[in-house]
């Protein structure tokens, strides 16, 4: 057991931290354009340095950085509070499924402008009527002259007003079992037939989007795994969703609870013992986010794979995100009610932590059935 | 950077689970919890293979080993309910190594390493320590707080047998009343230790109703199927795993910090004292809750699971005490680093 870091974990983890101390990017500019152009020239510095798809191969333009690599940026990433680059649904779900799934051909024509923020990516998963239970989802692709033409809905698409592309999973054959009739495109938003509705959340802001999609086209060459293959397609997508969160939601919660400290001290506050006991409390949660992420690291360097006991991280983070905010809210009393302060948006945003990339719900189940062996219901 | 035990120490882990498991199974944990008694013969026989000295240094008899293989050595301990005065006798040799002058330690720790004295400790509020595991039957008895020290020898001491919910253990009343001499170093290294021993037997308690309760879930049927298939019971026994599992993380990290970066021991020490305190408990409750009525019985074995949980959370202080330790301690690391 050694959990110093090895010279070159620790190299590495000194060089990134001293190029992020003299590139960070400052603050987002206000304005959605300002900001996303913002992000944009972040993420084309973040390239230039070698850090853009960092934990790609080498021979895609990534680092092929190992798995404590991956740890260490997402940490360092977290302690400097960096704003996350603009194409970060393509860089940790897009480019990983190509890699994996695509032909050749789909790596040399979507891979670079991933990595480069010249290609915008968007997720094309959740529907109003299939949520957690993804298989069921019902937008149709039917093939056509040789290409699909795709009707349907899909919902909490991030960025899809700024996308290029569309991780798209669709149903190409409604008389199979409904895992086996799914089908992975790379749909492109730039096309008339694909309408962009923002969604507004209950903190105000449109983080995501609705997408509909009236006989859209997709060419053939844009399959990914072959048709009838999107349910395990997407599983990939999900799992590099999970994977990748751990040690940079750990550093994350830890910011936080930094700051959230701070504030207990300037209200005096932590000389109150019940704030004192949720502080402890939440420092001890948040060490343990650290610790078992380095602890699953360590069996998945192992065995080659995340387990199931990946699940637990999120479930974990989601609850202590959410605990961080409301010891927060109620140090601030009644100025906690207030619209303008970032514990309110905190507040706020955190119920959605608990759903989204997995509710707490389904991680629960995937717990109880895949490393507990417990029977299934369904 | 790596989590997991070196060949050796899962050596240690995979001989001590079967041993134990060959050794104690239930009926007899039950049968010497009855008696109010504890194995002899295994004590004699774990002594001979070392164990109570394991983290003892070689120079005193011990195997030389550290904090990881103690706790190692616990979490089993605590899984199989181990009916030895192991925990007791290893409590007191961590503090009077931390602490012990060099004649101390010459003095004591031979014998605690080779199980022939006998050591018990505890912590002590207001002249008295009021549960002392094995002090009854002691060669020596260390007494803390956070600034005395003091070791007395059994018959010296003021102590009082106490009959606690934990029937599988002897605990008593101590108070030295001046008697005993007081240790000559900084004992609060060994005080974290002596923690961070109970939270490592809590994890071992927590994973055996844990793995009771899933057991239970699989096999018990109600309206047709087994109760594990549904997610009020699937979802609870998710949540003993969430919490059994940190505390194994915080008490392997603690252990490692021990061996490996003793300055940040106090922090990680009371960090796994305070999540296994609350995560013991709550992890047999809900076990219990999982297994319905048949649970509540005194012929269930989980109840000596609840029970040595609850008694192990208030030993070498309660998760409260220990969260205010992390309150102060983690305030002070801030500002170190900032400065």
């Amino acid at each position: 057991m050694d959990l110093t870091l090895s010279p070159s974990e620790q190299a590495f983890r000194d060089e990134l931290r001293a190029w992020l101390a003299e590139n960070h990017p400052g603050e987002d500019p206000p304005g959605d354009d300002a900001a996303f152009e913002h992000r944009r020239g972040w993420q084309k510095r973040l390239f230039d340095a070698g850090y853009a798809g960092f934990s790609w191969p080498k021979e895609y333009g990534g680092r092929g950085a190992t798995l404590v690599e991956q740890a260490l940026f997402g940490e360092e990433m977290a302690r400097a509070k960096a704003p996350s680059p603009v194409n970060v649904l393509g860089m940790v779900m897009g480019g990983p499924v190509v890699i994996t799934h695509g032909t050749d051909a789909q790596k040399e024509r979507w891979l670079e402008p991933i990595l480069t923020g010249d290609e915008i990516w968007c997720q094309g998963f959740s529907e109003p009527e299939s949520g957690s239970d993804l298989a069921s989802l019902k937008t149709r692709a039917v093939k056509s002259n040789g290409e699909w033409i795709v009707t349907g809905q899909k919902v909490w698409t991030t960025y899809a007003h700024r996308a290029k592309w569309c991780m798209l999973v669709a149903r190409t054959d409604p008389d199979v079992p409904k895992h086996q009739g799914l089908t992975y495109f790379i749909m492109d938003m730039e096309q008339e037939e694909v309408q962009v509705r923002p969604l507004h959340q209950i903190t105000r802001e449109p983080e995501f989007n609705e997408l509909f999609m009236e006989e859209a086209r997709i060419p053939d060459e844009n399959v990914v795994g072959g048709v009838g293959n999107g349910w395990a397609v997407a599983i990939t997508t999900l799992m590099n969703e999970r994977a990748g969160l751990g040690a940079a939601s750990a550093a994350g919660v830890r910011i936080a609870l930094e700051e959230l400290k701070q504030l207990a001290r300037e209200r005096g506050a932590d000389e109150d013992p019940l704030i004192r006991q949720r502080l402890a409390q939440l420092t001890i949660e948040a060490e343990l986010l650290r610790l078992n992420s380095w602890r699953g690291l360590t069996q998945i360097m192992k065995r080659g794979v995340p387990g199931p006991e990946g699940s637990l991280p999120k479930w974990q983070w989601s609850e202590v995100n959410q605990a961080l905010s409301e010891v927060a809210v109620d140090i601030l009393g009644e100025e906690g009610a207030y619209w303008d302060s970032p514990w309110t948006y905190r507040l706020l945003r955190s119920r959605a932590n608990s759903i989204e990339g997995g509710t707490t719900e389904i991680l629960k189940n995937i717990v109880a059935e895949r490393v507990l062996g417990l029977p299934k219901l369904r | 950077m790596n989590f997991d035990f070196s060949d050796d120490q899962q050596a240690i882990k995979r001989t001590a689970k079967d041993l134990l498991a060959d050794r104690f199974k239930f009926e007899r944990v039950r049968e010497l919890a009855e008696a109010s008694a504890y194995d002899d013969d295994a004590w004699k026989e774990l002594s001979q293979l070392g164990w109570p000295g394991i983290f003892i240094d070689e120079e005193h008899g011990g195997q030389g080993l550290g904090m990881v293989e103690l706790v190692i050595l616990l979490e089993e301990l605590g899984y199989a309910l181990a009916p030895i005065p192991f925990l007791s006798n290893a409590t007191a040799g961590l503090i009077i190594q931390a602490a012990g002058s060099d004649e101390q330690k010459a003095r004591w720790l031979p014998g605690i390493a080779s199980g022939e004295l006998r050591g018990a400790a505890g912590l002590v509020r207001q002249g008295e320590a009021k549960l002392v595991p094995d002090a009854d039957s002691a060669d020596v008895i260390v007494l803390c707080s956070s600034d005395e020290r003091t070791v007395v020898e059994r018959l010296a001491a003021d102590v009082q047998p106490v009959a606690t919910m934990d029937t599988t253990r002897h605990f008593a009343r101590v108070r030295a009343d001046g008697a005993g001499e007081a240790l000559e170093g900084d004992h609060r290294q060994g005080m974290s230790c002596a923690a961070l021993a109970v939270a490592a037997e809590l994890t071992g308690v927590a994973q055996r109703a844990l793995e009771m309760a899933v057991e239970y879930a699989r096999d018990r049927k109600q309206f047709g199927r087994p109760i594990g298939a549904y997610q009020a019971v699937s979802h609870r026994c998710a949540q003993m795993l969430l919490e059994t599992e940190g505390a194994r993380s915080a008490s392997y990290y603690a252990a490692w910090v021990a061996d490996a970066e003793p300055e940040l021991l106090a922090l990680a020490g009371s960090m796994a004292k305070a999540y296994a305190s609350d995560a013991g408990w709550r992890v047999c409750s809900s076990a219990l809750q999982v297994h319905g009525g048949i649970a509540f019985t005194w012929e269930h074995d989980l109840h000596f699971f609840l029970k040595r949980a609850k008694v192990d959370a208030l030993l070498w202080g309660s998760a409260a005490d220990h969260r205010e330790k992390v309150a102060d301690l983690s305030r002070a690391r801030e500002e170190a680093s900032v400065a």
